[in-house]
């Protein structure tokens, strides 16, 4: 007895002091947790594939195999903030995809002629008005008629993925325009000098972010952190930038490939030239979204209104927000997303096909509540919806890597989903959130 | 007390839900740097014909006038422009968000590229804080992790700080202990001396008294009457709630 409590005495003593170090680093626990839990599933599968699961190629197909879900996934954490849900992101992608690859295959090219560059450009605009549209359709529905999200969404859901259906005849649609591919991942990457261009600026621009607002709330005579806890984060966002663009710049493309290139600008490759492909920039995209996502949620008083109409919806609209436009504007949001994500997923197959985004929904809104959206409202974050998604997408890749069997995969996936709640119930409830 | 034009007119004020006469032809007023304690039973109608006066309902019949002009409210928003700020009995505070982003909830301080200032309005919350509420330090926690009597301060302290001319108090003191309720009760006296008009709702007769100029009794969404508390004894006040009958007027 008296042993178990001088150990407990042993251990707390440590940690205490460990969280006080932490805990001026002002990170949120939960992301922490959450980088923790990435981490471990990272090493376990690099354990049981003897490194292949760590190698770059995988992690650059890794990365672009869960942009199409994250991206939905930060537009599903506005959703479940204001208390609601969409069903039918999958249906929506599927219906974007197939006007997008009817409108590039069909009729544009009749107009601009085959391989003009104005194919790409125009389909990419109809396609998201496409998705703006269905998703502002569905949240009038939800605003004004004030029927369920769940139904109008569940209705959705089979609407629009058979209106896709009914648009091809049920046909893959391809190939797709060559230009709209690049979006896809393997076919549109920077190279190394712009991917390192593009993990300075990432770098800059996150240093000089946390230059500023020290300053600002130091001239307001706010506390801040301890010096040294700025500089550590900072050091944190640049080896994990940069440390990003190195991994993904040293996977190497293959020499024949690498040679069909030079052959196809009628060049001779160099003896022994060696090339990254570089961030995909369907990755940019991604990273891109996240960042104007996390503006929109934190420093718009459009985010601001849809975090407040989501903590108490009464309160939202004694304070004049107008909660059934908002409804409008977060759905439509979502829509515009699940059009981009249909972008970077048709352009990844180069194809439209008929099943393309089934099951989405249900990634999506697991992504969005792994990464620590309440459905209860009011919380939720768009990093971590991002990294719910790329939890996820490490273990079903990680589980076909190892072989373990498809229906034991989904089982798994199923399973952990519902740990990671409880997970997640459990730290709110120690917290006192 | 009742000279010039008042500060609030409310007019034969109807409103009716689902066949239930919520509030039927009441009529009343209130003058600048005056408290109106209304008065009532549960579901006597107090709290939906404030509704009305801060824009949650819309009246079926009636009209408001406002320094002698008749305005329309149609929302919260239009009941803002007016100058008419309420505390609600349930705070209306998004517990999810910290104390300036409920503070600022609907008016947030932008900056050039309209970008909400976070710093600018904590400031500005820590400035009206230490008048209101110098104990009050949680400004980063979100509103849930404050007692009722902080929370109470940050709903107070929003209706304060935007120049209400007007100020509706839904239960006030219904949550606080005898210190806080000394501290609502010290700042309505303050409001006062600045002209504020202030509409009290209260199921307690003695905190009417304490603080009340007039008091209007309501009963079954019909107003039973209004007196000067100088006037009227507890008792008097007592028979007009239950019984709904006006006290005898002594000679």
């Amino acid at each position: 007895m008296s042993q178990t409590d001088t150990s407990n005495a042993g251990t707390s003593g440590p940690l205490t002091t460990q969280r006080k170090g932490l805990a001026a680093l002002e990170l949120d626990m939960r992301l922490i947790g959450m980088i923790a839990a990435l981490l471990v599933i990272w090493i376990a599968f690099a354990a049981f594939t003897d490194g292949r699961f760590l190698t770059p190629r995988n992690i650059f197909n890794l990365t672009i195999q869960t942009v199409s879900v994250a991206i939905m996934a930060t537009g599903m954490v506005f959703v479940i903030v204001t208390r609601h849900i969409d069903l039918s992101v999958g249906s929506v992608l599927g219906v974007c995809s197939a006007a997008m690859a009817m409108l590039q295959t069909q009729y544009l090219p009749e107009i601009f002629g085959l391989g003009s560059p104005f194919i790409w450009i125009f389909t990419v605009i109809a396609g998201v008005i496409v998705g703006t549209a269905i998703g502002a359709f569905h949240g009038w529905m939800i605003g004004y008629l004030t029927i369920p999200a769940f139904i109008v969404t569940l209705g959705g859901l089979l609407v629009w993925r058979n209106v896709a259906w009914h648009m091809t005849d049920g046909q893959t649609v391809g190939p797709l325009d060559p230009t709209f591919a690049i979006f896809g991942g393997i076919n549109g990457t920077l190279g190394e000098t712009w991917s390192w261009i593009v993990g300075a600026v990432l770098t800059a621009g996150a240093l000089i972010m946390l230059v500023q607002s020290r300053r600002t709330k130091a001239a307001h005579g706010f506390p801040v952190k301890p010096r040294w806890a700025e500089i550590s984060l900072g050091a944190i966002f640049t080896v994990s930038i940069l440390g990003f663009i190195l991994i993904i710049n040293s996977y190497q493309i293959p020499g024949p490939r690498l040679a069909r290139q030079f052959a196809a600008r009628g060049e001779v490759m160099p003896e022994g030239l060696e090339m990254g492909y570089g961030i995909p920039i369907s990755a940019l995209l991604l990273i891109v979204i996240a960042i104007v996502m996390t503006v929109i949620a934190r420093r718009t008083r459009l985010g601001r209104y849809i975090f407040a109409t989501g903590g108490n919806p009464d309160a939202a609209e004694l304070s004049g927000i107008d909660t059934r436009m908002l409804t409008v504007k977060v759905f439509a949001i979502m829509g515009a997303l699940c059009a981009i994500s249909a972008v970077v997923a048709s352009a990844r197959l180069t194809n439209h096909t008929n099943d393309i985004g089934t099951l989405d929904e249900l990634r999506v809104i697991a992504a969005a509540v792994i990464g620590g959206t309440a459905l209860s409202g009011g919380l939720g974050t768009i990093y971590g919806a991002i990294l719910g998604a790329l939890i996820m997408q490490s273990l079903q890749s990680g589980m076909a890597m190892v072989g373990v069997d498809a229906p034991y995969q989904n089982i798994i996936v199923g399973a952990v989903l519902v740990l990671a709640v409880w997970v997640d119930i459990i730290y709110r409830r120690r917290a006192g959130l | 007390m009742e000279f010039g034009t008042p500060l609030v007119e409310m007019k034969n004020i109807s409103i009716a839900f689902g066949g239930v006469q919520a509030v039927d032809d009441v009529s009343v007023d209130l003058y600048p740097g005056e408290v109106v304690g209304l008065l009532g039973h549960n579901g006597a109608g107090k709290s939906t014909l404030i509704k009305i006066l801060s824009g949650a309902y819309k009246a079926d019949s009636g009209e408001i006038c406002i320094n002698g002009t008749s305005v329309t409210i149609n929302s919260p928003r239009d009941a803002r422009t007016n100058n008419i700020e309420t505390i609600y009995q349930t705070l209306a505070l998004a517990d999810n968000l910290d104390a300036a982003s409920n503070l600022f909830l609907g008016r947030e301080i932008t900056n050039s590229f309209g970008l909400v200032n976070d710093d600018a309005m904590e400031a500005e919350t820590r400035e009206i804080m230490a008048r209101l509420n110098p104990n009050f330090k949680k400004f980063a926690s979100p509103v849930s992790a404050l007692s009722g009597g902080q929370r109470q301060s940050v709903a107070i302290a929003r209706a304060v700080y935007f120049n209400a001319k007007i100020l509706i108090m839904d239960e006030p003191t219904a949550a606080l202990g005898v210190h806080e309720t000394q501290m609502v009760a010290e700042l309505i006296e303050e409001l006062k001396r600045q002209g504020i008009g202030i509409f009290l709702i209260s199921h307690d007769i003695q905190d009417v008294f304490k603080l009340c100029d007039r008091v209007s009794v309501m009963k079954n969404g019909q107003l039973v009457g209004t007196e000067n508390v100088a006037d009227v004894t507890e008792d008097d006040v007592l028979g007009m709630i239950i019984l709904g009958k006006q006290p005898e007027k002594a000679a």
